[in-house]
């Protein structure tokens, strides 16, 4: 692995924000109004935040951060941020008249007021603990590139080493492609960190949110022990437009839904973000049991005694 | 007149695609001793564009595993030119269970622009396939030796490609994404494909720069189908160097250098703190 260990006064110039609510969402005041994305329906901001960004008439779950995502599942003041300071480079040397890797990911640092699209740390829910690991899709794309592969990898490892779940929330157009065969091989990286959390029995739970596919989609994200999608969220492989182009059809509305993924028996439950927490703290108290390894193996040991 | 020495990444991407050049059952037919195919998943069907099967090389037993295209338009619509549905990752993935059940070190030859995207591809969980793949071939307690024979895209080719050793022909290509895919979702232009073949950095010299690659098998002049049985013999005594030194490891440390291969790609740069806290 080369880690480029960056000059201090660079890194403090451009340092990880403190973990507050969202900051770009916060600055849209509350008596406005905000248009769902999908029937148009007009509904009070503060309305609309109450709802967890759900439209109160028709259901769309509207894309939101990882920050807001973390907010709404960790316990207020129990999550802590790890590896917020990896940088993506331009490994490559990626020439294109068109492209700039390094200057598109300093104007999406810039922007989104993160390095990269996962934003990874330790926290709990009801008290018990677990790692997560969640996609900004806001950022390029919510692409897979070797900081997205790296944090994941090492929230894996950290929840392996400290025996605790880890919950995933994924939402990825695929791998970056500015960083070429190691974008791909990401994906065997974050498999590779996977067999040490199976060695201590701890579930990974994997959580698709709109739109997942691709790299994120066929690797970790969709052989999780648990995995749950939210309401209407697309979830695929290969993209749409990609199938439309090969098969020179239109496909159904319906076609690589949660909802069509939860029949095709890909996924466990379609879940609504208004009982997110309720669900994922259900499934964290119920592997609670096995969470102790030397619990398992003391009561192994009692059971021949 | 050009020599090979002077091929754009472009030109190796025609080179890797040529259909003269061999395929898996080329060289399966002569470096196997007795090779007898694998078929099915059973659970949906027998996926023909990707091939398995056991055999035996050198005296010793062996699990194939195989991306197989046509090589005519009847032999290409039978193997859907050499990408998998689901059930031909299923196949692999029952035959990678077979190999560790009877011990058997494990050759993949890779050679797909991708895993099948359609309906039915997605309806039977193309993602699932590739990801159980992936997350089995991570810890699975036999040598893996994969060679990319001709092209290597995307998951479709990553499916049967964790592995300890990753082995490329000369004009082989390895990418994230065809450059067709690539150059469409980069620029919106499949057209551009010769562009992203070269910025994408994905030929065998590039991927052995990078560390990704372990070996290059260098081709007879013109490519390897000017020599069939010359790239066939060099194949072969790659693979069974390959064996023999995975072979000698302990299983600790083969699934400790597998673990410590994958864990340690990727570039980055990092600060020299960390830990922020809420």
């Amino acid at each position: 692995m080369t880690v480029e260990v960056h000059d201090l006064k660079d890194f403090f110039r451009r340092a990880p924000l403190p973990f507050t609510s969202s900051r770009r969402e916060q600055q849209i005041p509350d008596n406005v109004w905000t248009k769902c994305a999908n029937c148009g329906e007009l509904t009070y901001q503060k309305q609309f935040n109450d709802a967890l960004k759900v439209c109160p008439k028709c259901g769309y779950h509207s894309r939101i951060s990882s920050r807001e995502w973390i907010e709404i599942l960790a316990d207020a003041d129990s999550f802590v941020e790890h590896d917020a300071d990896l940088q993506g480079i331009d490994i490559l040397g990626f020439v294109s008249p068109k492209d700039n890797y390094e200057a598109k990911l300093a104007a999406t640092s810039e922007r989104t007021g993160t390095n990269d699209v996962v934003m990874s740390g330790s926290a709990s829910l009801e008290g018990l603990p677990f790692e997560i690991a969640a996609c900004n899709f806001d950022f390029m794309g919510g692409s897979m590139g070797s900081v997205f592969g790296e944090k994941v990898a090492r929230t894996v490892e950290r929840a392996a080493d400290r025996g605790v779940p880890v919950l995933t929330i994924n939402a990825s157009g695929g791998a970056r492609m500015h960083e070429g065969i190691f974008a791909l091989m990401q994906m065997a990286k974050v498999s590779v960190a996977l067999t040490r959390l199976a060695r201590v029995r701890q579930p990974h739970i994997s959580l698709l949110v709109d739109p997942c596919y691709g790299g994120v989609s066929a690797s970790y994200a969709s052989v999780a022990d648990i995995i749950l999608a939210e309401p209407g969220a697309n979830i695929g492989f290969a993209g749409r437009r990609v199938i439309e182009q090969t098969i020179r059809q239109k496909l159904p509305p319906h076609f690589q839904t949660a909802e069509f993924f939860l029949e095709h028996g890909m996924i466990d439950a379609v879940v609504p973000r208004s009982d997110m927490r309720a669900t994922i703290g259900r499934l964290l108290r119920l592997y609670e049991r096995t969470t102790s390894s030397a619990d398992h193996r003391e009561h192994v040991v009692a059971g021949h005694q | 007149m050009t020599t090979l020495t002077e091929l754009l990444p472009w030109d190796k991407v025609q080179i890797a695609r040529n259909p003269q050049r061999p395929r898996t059952l080329d060289y399966i037919r002569v470096l196997c001793e007795d090779f007898f195919e694998l078929r099915g998943d059973r659970h949906h069907g027998d996926d023909q564009a990707l091939v398995c099967g056991i055999s035996k090389i050198d005296g010793r037993s062996v699990a194939i595993i195989g991306h197989q295209k046509g090589s005519d338009t009847k032999e290409n619509v039978r193997r859907n030119f050499g990408s998998p549905h689901p059930e031909g990752y299923r196949k692999a993935l029952r035959v990678m269970e077979h190999a560790k059940k009877f011990n058997m070190p494990i050759l993949t030859l890779i050679d797909t622009a991708g895993a099948h995207p359609s309906m039915a591809a997605e309806e039977r969980g193309q993602a699932e396939a590739i990801a159980r793949n992936l997350l089995v071939m991570a810890d699975l307690p036999v040598p893996i030796i994969a060679t990319v024979i001709g092209e290597g895209g995307s998951g479709g080719a990553l499916a049967i490609g964790v592995a300890d050793r990753l082995l490329m022909l000369e004009h082989a290509v390895y990418s994230v994404a065809s450059p067709e895919a690539s150059a469409a979702i980069l620029w919106r232009d499949s057209s551009k494909a010769s562009e992203a073949a070269k910025a994408m950095k994905i030929t065998a010299q590039d991927l052995h720069s990078f560390g990704i690659a372990d070996l290059i098998i260098p081709e007879p002049e013109g490519g390897a189908h000017m020599d069939v049985p010359a790239i066939v013999h060099a194949v072969g005594n790659a693979l069974r160097e390959q064996i023999s030194t995975l072979s000698a490891l302990t299983l600790d440390q083969l699934l400790d250098q597998r673990y410590a291969k994958y864990r340690a790609i990727g570039r980055f740069r990092q600060a020299q703190t960390e830990i922020v806290e809420a």
